[in-house]
């Protein structure tokens, strides 16, 4: 498959990443936005690597090129699990003072 | 590389010394040796004795740049724990577990000034942003803490999405995350290639200005600084966010700085200074509290240390380690006095002078730093940037509106030194011990002496 079907699948992905965070108010749902963003990129990162790698394995059939974008999706998921472990805890905090997990709160501290 | 591995060290060892110890005042001292120690072998580094030979295959380089940073930004964390460690004890109950989350972020600060791959940059970030939110939402029954720990998570989290876009677009650009052969793509703009990877230069500016809290990405600065602890505010707003101008001043200087081509990024920088200067000046001027003043202040002060990335000359790098130094330590102490405070709304500091002479004093002295009046280290630190602006011979518009901002800054920060020493009042403090007081003259007295003499911190990048 041409490389533009991924990049627009990716795109379309991290499109509605960025447009639930914007537009929900509900801080798990905003929290699973910003996971579908960096699961778009992960797709993104594997597209491209195969991408470079057909490209390169024509003038030579033992290159690695590629490998390093594979190896920054696994960083990218260990990293990930870091945040979400620090982020639902941060959420169950604000949950157990205020019985809500709704962002709107958060105007409460303009005031 | 002895900073990085030491911090990370450091960090599992004051994890150990939770279990095994229970007296809260020694964890402090013990931090504060390891503090030192990690100084000394940083400084050791600088001059080549390094501790442990590790071939990162270029995705670390150390130069003396970040070398210095390093120093700069210990230096400060040493400060910050000698000056306000009994506060960060009065934070929670688990003490311990903040110094472990200090060090850790000291581990992304050092990760962040040598990063040369992208990985490294995106793990140097998460690296210091990840505690710092544990450490936002550290007092627990607060509910402002808890507002601004989630606030912080959520947009931090947002902007490491968009970076990873900018990564990932950069990649498919040109085909390897290392930055010296970023450096060396071939200067086409056309194709897919080009257009992903300038698409991906953009991701990158923009989650890099989230970070540093560059306008109009800022909305989310004055609330979670306001709203954290107001010791653990001091250390996000010093020497995080300057370890986050280290990290885009070294992007900057990959690809970011052409004028020709499709994108004039000097251009971006210019409005994004402009901007950054007018939202946070202007709305300073506005603010009763003295916390939320200094959270917007911190904004002001980021459109100055935007300047050495137009620049990036030898005047820009001399001068983002003095602005990083002066503008820590100044802050640090402003910080450290304010958190003795029992009202920290303007009101609150009516009449300091007559009771406490040597806090108003000091005080004075890290605000006219911050202002940057001549003979602190603030003005040596806002000359260097605008000198470096002035040498590259455009822009120098720029340097103009710099000065009239600079002097709008003067207001709002000599609006704290009316209230201390003209105003009547009696403000309540926690009890000052005489070791304090010595501690911050002695910040004070560090902040003029690099007034006077800034080649102190600069003579370190060359000798």
């Amino acid at each position: 498959m041409p490389i533009q079907y991924y990049i627009a699948l990716a795109s379309c992905l991290f499109c509605i990443g960025v447009a639930g965070v914007l537009i929900r108010r509900n801080a798990i749902i905003v929290f699973m936005c910003i996971e579908l963003m960096l699961n778009a990129v992960n797709l993104l990162l594997v597209a491209f690597s195969k991408m470079h790698y057909a490209n390169a394995v024509t003038s030579d059939a033992k290159t690695i090129v590629g490998t390093d974008a594979q190896l920054f999706v696994f960083f990218i998921m260990v990293v990930a699990a870091a945040e979400v472990s620090v982020g639902l805890a941060i959420i169950v905090m604000m949950y157990r003072n205020i019985h809500s997990v709704d962002i709107n709160f958060l105007n409460r501290l303009k005031n | 590389m002895n900073a990085i591995i030491l911090s990370a060290a450091f960090g599992v060892m004051m994890m150990l010394c939770s279990f095994l110890l229970k007296n809260k005042g020694s964890l402090r001292h013990i931090a504060s040796i390891a503090l030192l120690i990690l100084l000394v072998a940083n400084i050791a580094d600088t001059y080549g004795h390094t501790m442990f030979l590790i071939n990162t295959h270029g995705m670390l380089l150390f130069n003396r740049f970040g070398m210095l940073f390093n120093s700069i930004a210990i230096g400060s964390t040493f400060v910050y724990v000698l000056l306000t460690g009994k506060e960060i004890e009065k934070t929670g109950t688990y003490v311990a577990e903040y110094f472990v989350l200090i060090f850790f972020v000291l581990c992304g600060v050092t990760l962040l000034s040598s990063y040369n791959n992208l990985l490294t940059l995106f793990l140097g970030i998460e690296i210091m942003s990840i505690p710092l939110y544990i450490l936002t939402g550290s007092d627990k029954r607060n509910m402002k803490s808890n507002e601004a720990a989630l606030k912080y998570f959520l947009m931090g989290a947002f902007s490491t999405g968009l970076m990873l876009m900018g990564i990932a677009l950069t990649y498919g650009g040109t085909g390897t995350f290392n930055m010296e052969a970023v450096r060396t793509f071939p200067n086409i703009y056309k194709g897919l290639a080009s257009f992903l990877e300038i698409l991906g230069l953009l991701f990158l500016l923009v989650s890099m200005a989230f970070k540093v809290s560059a306008a109009p990405f800022h909305f989310w600065t004055p609330d979670v600084y306001d709203g954290a602890p107001s010791v653990f505010t001091s250390f996000m707003a010093t020497i995080v966010k300057a370890a986050g101008f280290i990290a885009f001043i070294k992007l900057c200087a990959v690809r970011m700085n052409e004028t020709s081509g499709v994108v004039n990024w000097q251009m971006i920088y210019a409005i994004l200074i402009v901007a950054t200067l007018l939202v946070g000046n202007i709305t300073a001027v506005f603010q009763q509290s003295v916390k939320r003043m200094l959270a917007y202040s911190s904004i002001a002060q980021a459109g100055f240390m935007l300047f050495s990335l137009i620049s990036l000359n030898d005047l820009a790098y001399e001068g983002i380690l003095l602005y990083a130094a002066a503008y820590s330590l100044a802050t640090i102490g402003i910080f450290a006095i304010l958190v003795k405070m029992k009202d920290i709304s303007l009101e609150g500091y009516n009449g300091l002078a007559k009771t406490q002479p040597a806090l108003a004093a000091t005080n004075m002295v890290f605000l006219l730093s911050l202002s940057g009046i001549p003979l602190t280290a603030g003005f040596f630190a806002k000359y260097y940037m605008l000198a470096a602006v002035l040498k590259t011979g455009t822009y120098t518009w720029l340097v103009i509106v710099g000065v009239l901002f600079a002097a709008v800054s003067v207001y709002y920060y000599f609006r704290v030194i009316q209230a201390m020493y003209f105003k009547e009042g009696n403000p309540q403090t926690e009890v000052i011990t005489p070791s304090f007081k010595y501690g911050v003259i002695a910040l004070a007295a560090l902040i003029i002496l690099l007034g006077i003499f800034p080649n102190l911190i600069l003579n370190w990048l060359y000798f």
